[in-house]
C-alpha cells in the first residue's frame, strides 16, 4: 500500500511535460541573450548592455508607462465613482455595467481600433495624433472589464450603506465620504484592477501599432526585426515586467483569496 | 454619468462605426459588396486560416489544459503543485504578443536553441527551424498561452467533481473507465466546451504574435486589417471595416453559444 501515498505516474508525466513546455522557451531565450552578437558563441552580456544604453529603451518605456499611469488615472476616476453609485442607489444597473464590461471580449482590439481610427479622424489633433489622447482613451475601455470586476468584488465586500450613513451623519460631504471612507475601504481592489491595468498597456501592440505610436512594443518589435541577440535580452526584460504586475497582484489579492487574472490586451 | 457618455463615445460609437462603414460604398450610400467580397479571395481563405488556427489550439489546448489541470488536482498529487501551477498558469497565460514570438523564435526558429540542440546534437532533422514562420509555427507558439488558459478556467470545474461521487461509482461496482464515461465527463463537458470557446475567442482576436512571428506571411483577418493601416493593399477604406465586421459577427455567434453552455456548467458549481 506504500504506493498509493505517491502521485500516479501519468499525472507525474503530464506535470513534467507541461513544466517542459513552459519552462523551455524562457530557458532558451536567457541562452539566447547571452550569445555574443560578432561570434554567436555564448557568453557575454554586451546584448543587456546594448538594451540599457539605447536611448530608444528609456524613451519608450517612459512612454508606455506614462501612458499606464494616464489610463489607471482616468479608469479609477470613471469608474469608483460609478460603481460607488450603482452599488449605493441603483442595484439594478449593476448587470447592466457587468454586460457592457463583456463587451471588449467580443470586439477584440483590433477590431475596435478600426472602428476608433475612422471615428476620430477628424478629431482635433491634441487628441488624434497625441498617444496622450486617443491612445488613452482605448486603454482606458480595454481596461474596463478589468477595473470593473476587481473593484465590484471590492464594493461587495464591503457595506456601502452603513459607511455611508456613518459617513454622512457625522457631517462629511460626498466627495469627504467618498474619498475618506469608500477609497481606503476598496484599496485592495483598485490596486488590483490598476496593476491590469498596467501589464495590459506595457504590452499592448495592437492599437499602438495601427495608430502609429511609438510604445515599448514597438520598440521591441523593432529591435526583433533588426537585432536578434539583444532581442532576446529584451524580451526577458519585458517578460519581467509581467511577471512583475502579475506577482503584484496575486500579492494584492492574497487577503480576499483573488486568483491572477488573464489580460489578452497583449496578443 | 461621465461614465456612460465614455463608453458611448469610445465603445458604442466605434462599433457601431464598424458596423455600419461594413456597408457603405466609397461613393457614398448603402451596399452589400464589402460583405460579399469577403466570400471571395483572399478574405475567405483568411477566414478560413484564422478559423482553423483558433480551433486547432482550442481544441489540442483544450485537452492538454484538462490533463494537466487534472493531473495537479487528482488525489495523491502533493496541494502544492496545484498552487504553484495556478500561479504560473496566471503569469504565462499573459505572455503574448511581440516577447512571446522572440522566445520562440530563440527556441525553435533556424537558429534557435532547440532547434540547433536537436541537428548538432542528437542529429535530428525533423525539424529546420523554417517550420516556426508557418501555420503550424503560429500554433505551436498560440499554445503557450491557450494551455495556461485552459488551465485556469478549467480548474474550479474538476474541483467541481466532488470526490463522493467517484467513491458511489466505485461502491457500485464501476470501473474507473465507466466513472468517466458515465460520470465524470458528462459533468464536465459544458464546461470543457465553454472553455475551448473562450480559447477559440482567445486566438482569434489574436494579431501581434503572429504579426510579428511571421511578419504577415500567414494571412489571417486581424494581418489583413492591420496591412490596410499600414499603408497599401487596399483601395477600400470600408473593406478594412467589412473585414472586422465578419471577425466581430464569428465572435458573436462563439458568445451565443458559450452563454448557455456557462448557465449549464453552473448548475455543478458549489
Amino acid at each position: 500500500m506504500r504506493s498509493r501515498r505517491f502521485i500516479a505516474p501519468s499525472a507525474a508525466l503530464w506535470l513534467l511535460a507541461a513544466a517542459l513546455y513552459f519552462f523551455l522557451p524562457l530557458v532558451a531565450t536567457l541562452l539566447f541573450s547571452l550569445k555574443s552578437n560578432a561570434t554567436g558563441k555564448c557568453c557575454t552580456i554586451a546584448s543587456y548592455s546594448w538594451v540599457i544604453h539605447n536611448g530608444d529603451f528609456w524613451h519608450t518605456i517612459k512612454i508606455s508607462f506614462l501612458l499606464a499611469l494616464e489610463t489607471i488615472v482616468i479608469s479609477l476616476l470613471l469608474f469608483v465613482p460609478t460603481i460607488y453609485w450603482v452599488h449605493l442607489k441603483v442595484p439594478r444597473l449593476r448587470p447592466v455595467i457587468a454586460f457592457l464590461a463583456l463587451i471588449p471580449f467580443v470586439v477584440p482590439p483590433i477590431v475596435m481600433v478600426v472602428g476608433l481610427l475612422n471615428l476620430y479622424r477628424g478629431a482635433p489633433s491634441w487628441f488624434y495624433a497625441q498617444p496622450w489622447g486617443f491612445l488613452v482613451a482605448a486603454y482606458v475601455i480595454l481596461a474596463f472589464p478589468y477595473m470593473f470586476f476587481s473593484l465590484d468584488a471590492g464594493f461587495r465586500s464591503i457595506d456601502v450603506h452603513t459607511l455611508t450613513e456613518a459617513s454622512q451623519s457625522l457631517g462629511a460631504s460626498w466627495a469627504t465620504t467618498l474619498v475618506k471612507v469608500i477609497l481606503p475601504n476598496i484599496r485592495a481592489a483598485a490596486l488590483a484592477g490598476s496593476f491590469l491595468a498596467l501589464a495590459i498597456v506595457m504590452g499592448e501592440f495592437t492599437i499602438a501599432n495601427l495608430s502609429a505610436f511609438h510604445t515599448f512594443p514597438l520598440f521591441l518589435q523593432y529591435v526583433n526585426e533588426t537585432q536578434a541577440y539583444p532581442a532576446a535580452a529584451l524580451t526577458l526584460m519585458s517578460f519581467a515586467i509581467t511577471w512583475a504586475a502579475m506577482l503584484s497582484l496575486l500579492f494584492v489579492g492574497r487577503k480576499r483569496g483573488a486568483r491572477g487574472a488573464v489580460v489578452t490586451g497583449a496578443r | 454619468m461621465p461614465f456612460f457618455a465614455y463608453t458611448i463615445l469610445f465603445l458604442f460609437l466605434p462599433a457601431g462605426e464598424v458596423m455600419l462603414g461594413a456597408f457603405k460604398s466609397v461613393h457614398g450610400g448603402y451596399t452589400m459588396d464589402n460583405v460579399r467580397q469577403l466570400f471571395h479571395q483572399p478574405y475567405l481563405n483568411a477566414y478560413k486560416t484564422s478559423i482553423e488556427i483558433s480551433a486547432v489550439t482550442a481544441v489540442l489546448g483544450g485537452l492538454a489544459g484538462l490533463a494537466v489541470a487534472y493531473a495537479a488536482i487528482r488525489e495523491r498529487t502533493p496541494r502544492w503543485i496545484r498552487s504553484v501551477l495556478t500561479t504560473f498558469s496566471g503569469v504565462a497565460a499573459n505572455f503574448g504578443g511581440i516577447p512571446l514570438a522572440m522566445a520562440f523564435v530563440a527556441t525553435l526558429g533556424t537558429i534557435g536553441i532547440a532547434t540547433q540542440f536537436m541537428q548538432n546534437q542528437l542529429h535530428l532533422n525533423v525539424w529546420q527551424g523554417y517550420q516556426l514562420f508557418t501555420k503550424t509555427g503560429v500554433e505551436i507558439v498560440y499554445m503557450y498561452f491557450q494551455l495556461p488558459l485552459m488551465i485556469l478556467v478549467i480548474a474550479p470545474a474538476i474541483d467541481g467533481l466532488r470526490r463522493e461521487w467517484r467513491e458511489a461509482a466505485a461502491n457500485l461496482g464501476a470501473s474507473p473507465w465507466q466513472f468517466w464515461r458515465y460520470v465524470g465527463l458528462p459533468v464536465l463537458m459544458p464546461s470543457i466546451l465553454g472553455a475551448m470557446i473562450l480559447l477559440f475567442g482567445n486566438a482569434f482576436a489574436a494579431y501581434a504574435t503572429a504579426y510579428s512571428l511571421t511578419s504577415g506571411t500567414v494571412p489571417i483577418v486581424p494581418i489583413l486589417i492591420g496591412a490596410y493601416y499600414q499603408g497599401n493593399v487596399l483601395d477600400n477604406p470600408h473593406l478594412a471595416q467589412a473585414l472586422a465586421f465578419g471577425m466581430f459577427v464569428v465572435l458573436a455567434v462563439m458568445m451565443i453559444v458559450y452563454v448557455p453552455l456557462q448557465r449549464r456548467a453552473a448548475r455543478w458549481a458549489k
